[in-house]
């Protein structure tokens, strides 16, 4: 239950991520972070945001705090409230104040789930004041230098209704993120899954079929996390056309024609 | 019960048809069926009937045979197959299946492993557009398996091998040989005339294919080999061996072969080689595919050049040169078939281009294997002739072949079959002509009180923010319930958790479409009606916040279902939309369900946690061809059936005073109200809101 307890020191990647660069990103990455900007993550599900985020906190020798967030997240969720233990209040920090103070990474995850309102408390952290108020303290915390912030989102699912707002979005440095080109996309399957080459090139080349039905059936096509679990359950010996079904179709659609239709996608693949 | 004899038989016949049937003869023929074989078949004469005069004619002289040659269930298939052949094919088709009673026969023995190409459509079209390259669409035809490079052309039915998987196994194969004929690169050639230079031309073409289906394999054995093992499995069913010599052979399946490559060993081997028939391989038909690849050829030739200035006009005010600022690039990329992609540059710089132009720029490259320079020349208004860009204008669909283009594609349901009749409308999205008027003025000043108290009760819905006691959680402490706290730890009690005060925000959350009826019946003060009750309703909802949208229904027969977009849900009611209101005009018919099937997966669209759709009509369902009557209002009912499933409210409001009969069937008895009279409709639609929301 105290997980607001964990001290930032926690949060920080020791180890090196395995991160495959896809274009240019790290370099604006950091020149955003050495010129104190936030950063706007944009790409589909599954094509390595999350971890390129683990990887920059890594480089950066900076702790990394995650938000997913959802529409129920209130301000106070991010920035902190009043607690009541053994009959003292007590204040406790939110993730965003305590990453501001720690001078850490705030990644918050896919940032139009949350509530309108909410997303305003980022606006003053976003800008060059770069301070978060806290109402209920009735004070500003100022950030520290090396406090960052990043947000990503998903332009690809979004109603118009649940886009960016201008004044959040305009004030991010924007990175673009898709499926990495054939042969990166192998070589991460292969290095994630330890699975042979020849059938990690046959999952890419499925999942380009499965791209191509995005928006003729599908939301969306497999991302390369799908794939990487896929060939998880290759090298464990499963079966490729059943690892395809149970790891990438089933997770794309519930639809039984395109179900079938996916799965003899896999079947002429492999 | 005893058989009836040929003059009651014939009495109740009689007012089914017109008086040139004669009835005579088929009515002793029925009289000589016992009681039962009589009862059914009258019942089926009567259905088909109603669905045309001749069918059900033609039935009934056949139905005798039927019986000295199938058992009742098998009679039955017989029939509703006639019913659903008349619904594809017209009369013709229908009629020519009910007398072929032998052909029927032969057919139904192998129902057990026959596969109908409309059983496993969906899943092949599904498929077919998973492979890469040019979108392609399936047809069912009767002249052979074959490609136009645009649709895939599939027999109605595969009963060649005795079990039903091995059947679809064999559609699929004859589907990616003609993918594989487009990807690969057979019809860069201009195959007849190469073939026409032979002494016998059509020999050359059989051995041509036979040279390029070798090729083709190969590379889908490269490609596909998961279904490239099925395919040699057909194949050593049909006993298929391969006939080439080894040289030749070996020339056609290197993954570096082209079509230049067969073109090249048909020289040398024709005369000597027996080409083979493989059972997938359909027919190379010439002529279909120089019609269709001149007409898109030109039309992707006249897109991409004005594409490529709609690009410059993004970056330039007034683009002023338009030669030699594009240039195509060769970027190697081993999975794509010529081993390259194209690339576009601008003044010698990399340019991204939206998916559509990528998507034009691949087609063109499939084709001719290349851009050619003249592509590369930006198009800017005026290049070309207006008539030919109208003739893409959705407006005029129907008009050129452009018939299924840009249109959605919905099922409708049929009652007296239960079941849905496939991909039966064509529905279009069009918009309102606005009319800038004085209309909404005058309604705004001929209703300004009500508007006012309309505002009011709308308002009075919206609902205030409420702050919540005692949560365990909240944004400030809830000093009540702390000084109790305290009060009670003093006296040594336990002390609660629940000391904040959380704020309430009251969600709305709604989504509401409001479909105008627009049908022809409307035309006059009904019409009035509805705009004036549209612009109070706006005036009303705007007070709300919620969202909103408007669209008109109407068409003309199932091919050409129409809606007019008023105010989409992102939209604001601005001047725009008032004109649009104000443009509101009466158009055809009313074919209802497709309208409210598209309706709903609008508003399944849109994240909302109530949704609500909102009819607004003067009368029952109707349209040209068969919609009329209890058709048309059982498949609305079915429409409004699959939006309850889909978790969407559906109200109607109308103006037709007779509507009572039938309205209760589609909407349920609770969810319709008449009206005689406008300003009670936004009254209405509050009544419902507030039923929904509270
Ligand atoms: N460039 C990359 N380098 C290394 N691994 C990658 C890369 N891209 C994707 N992956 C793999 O894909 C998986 C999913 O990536 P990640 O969780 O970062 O996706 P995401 O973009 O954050 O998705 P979501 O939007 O759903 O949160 C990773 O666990 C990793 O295995
Ligand atoms: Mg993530």
């Amino acid at each position: 239950m105290d997980a607001r307890e964990i001290k930032t020191d926690e949060y920080y990647v020791t180890e090196e991520p395995y991160y495959e660069t896809v274009a240019d990103e790290v370099e604006v990455f950091e020149a955003a972070y050495k010129n104190q900007l936030p950063v706007l993550l944009k790409g589909p599900t599954g094509c390595g945001k999350t971890r390129f985020m683990e990887y920059m906190a890594w480089r950066l020798k900076r702790p990394l705090i995650t938000v997913s967030c959802h529409d129920d997240l209130t301000t106070s969720d991010l920035v902190g409230r009043f607690l009541i233990t053994g009959g003292q209040t007590e204040w406790v920090d939110g993730p965003l104040a305590m990453a501001v103070k720690a001078g850490g990474i705030c990644y918050l995850d896919e940032v139009v789930e949350a509530r309108k309102d909410t997303m305003v408390v980022i606006h003053p952290l976003g800008d060059d004041r770069r301070v978060l108020p806290i109402e209920k303290l009735g004070h500003v915390l100022e950030a520290s230098e090396d406090f960052c912030l990043a947000i990503s989102y998903n332009p690809g699912y979004q109603s118009v209704l649940k886009d960016l707002k201008q004044s959040t979005r305009q004030r991010f440095i924007a990175l673009e993120f898709d499926y990495p080109t054939a042969e990166t996309e192998q070589k991460i399957i292969e290095k994630e899954s330890g699975i042979e080459p020849e059938m990690a090139r046959r999952l890419v080349k499925f999942a380009k079929m499965t791209r191509n039905l995005k928006g003729n059936g599908l939301d969306e096509g497999a991302s390369t996390r799908l794939l990487v679990h896929a060939a998880k359950l290759m090298v464990t010996g499963i079966a490729p056309v059943t690892a395809c079904r149970s790891a990438i179709a089933q997770a794309l659609t519930d639809e039984a024609d395109m179900l079938a239709a996916v799965d003899e996608l896999s079947g002429s693949v492999f | 019960m005893e058989a009836l004899d040929a003059q009651s038989i014939e009495a109740l016949f009689e007012p089914w048809f017109i008086s040139y049937q004669e009835l005579e003869a088929p009515s002793v023929a029925v009289s000589k069926l016992n009681r039962q074989q009589q009862d059914f078949a009258l019942r089926w004469v009567e259905v088909l009937s109603g669905m045309n005069d001749e069918l059900a004619y033609q039935c009934l002289l056949n139905i005798p045979t039927a019986f000295a040659r199938m058992p009742e269930e098998t009679i039955e298939q017989w029939i509703v197959q006639a019913m659903d052949l008349y619904d594809r094919k017209g009369l013709m088709g229908s009629v020519r299946h009910l007398v072929d009673i032998d052909n029927f026969i032969a057919l139904y023995e192998k129902r057990l492993y026959s596969l109908y190409l409309d059983e496993v459509t969906e899943v092949l079209s599904r498929f077919i557009h998973g492979l890469s390259g040019r979108s392609l669409k399936l047809a069912q035809s009767d002249q052979g398996i074959f490609t136009d490079t645009e649709t895939l052309f599939l027999p109605e039915i595969l009963h060649e091998l005795p079990e039903r998987q091995d059947n679809f196994i064999l559609y699929k194969a004859m589907l990616v040989h003609q993918w594989a004929q487009l990807w690969f690169g057979t019809w860069r050639v201009d195959i007849a005339s190469i073939t026409n230079a032979y002494p016998e031309p059509k020999k050359a073409l059989l051995l041509f294919h036979y040279l390029e289906l070798t090729r083709l394999d190969a590379r889908t054995a490269h490609e596909l080999p998961g279904l490239y093992r099925e395919m040699v499995r057909l194949k050593k069913h049909f006993k298929e061996d391969c006939t080439l010599e080894t040289s030749h052979r070996e020339k056609l399946t290197a993954l570096s072969a082209t079509v230049q490559d067969s073109v090249a060993v048909l020289a040398e081997c024709y005369g000597k080689t027996e080409p083979i028939q493989c059972c997938y391989q359909g027919v190379l038909n010439t002529d279909a595919v120089r019609e269709t690849q001149t007409l898109r050829l030109e039309k992707e030739k006249r897109i991409f050049r004005m594409g490529l200035f709609d690009e410059l006009s993004e970056i330039e005010e007034t683009p002023e040169r338009l030669n030699e600022r594009f240039s195509a690039q060769k970027i190697e990329d081993s999975e794509a078939p010529d081993g390259f992609t194209m690339m576009l540059e601008l003044d010698g710089k990399p340019m991204p281009l939206p998916e559509s132009m990528k998507t034009t720029l691949n087609s063109i490259v499939q084709d001719l294997g290349d851009i050619p320079p003249e592509y590369l020349e930006a198009a800017g208004p005026g290049a070309y002739p207006a008539e030919l860009l109208e003739k893409e204008d959705p407006a005029n669909v129907w008009t050129g072949t452009y018939h299924e283009e840009g249109a959605f594609i919905y099922n409708e349901w049929d009652f007296q079959r239960r079941h849905y009749k496939k991909n039966w409308c064509a529905l279009r999205e069009l918009e309102v002509t606005p009319v800038y008027d004085d209309f909404v003025q005058k309604t705004l000043n001929k209703h300004h009180g009500l508007i006012i108290s309309l505002r009011k009760t709308f308002e009075a819905l919206r609902g205030e923010d409420k702050n919540l006691k005692r949560q365990p959680d909240g944004e400030t402490i809830d000093i009540d319930a702390l000084v109790e706290a305290y009060a009670d730890k003093e006296l040594g009690m336990e002390m609660t958790q629940n000391l904040f005060v959380r704020r309430h925000k009251v969600d709305r959350n709604i989504a509401v479409l409001f479909m105008v009826d627009m049908s022809g019946s409307t035309k006059g003060w009904i019409n009035d009606a509805e705009r004036e009750s549209l612009i109070l309703l706006c005036e009303a909802l705007e007070s709300l916040g919620d969202r909103y949208a408007i669209y008109g229904f109407s068409g003309n027969t199932r091919k050409r279902c129409e809606i007019y977009k008023i105010k989409s849900f992102s939209e604001r009611y601005d001047n725009d939309v008032k004109a649009k209101i104000s443009g509101i005009k009466a158009q055809d018919y009313t074919r209802m369900g497709v309208a409210i099937r598209h309706f709903s997966k609008l508003l399944l669209e849109v994240d909302a946690k109530v949704r609500m759709l909102v009819t607004l009509s003067d009368g029952k369902p109707d349209d040209y061809d068969n919609y009329r009557g209890q058709y048309g209002i059982e498949d609305t009912r079915q429409a409004l059936v699959e939006a309850r499933r889909n978790h969407i409210h559906s109200f109607c409001i109308t103006i037709d005073e007779t509507a009572n009969d039938y309205l209760p069937h589609m909407y349920g008895a609770a969810n319709y109200i008449v009206i005689d009279d406008v300003p009670k409709l936004p009254l209405k639609v509050s009544d419902i809101y507030r039923k929904l929301t509270t």
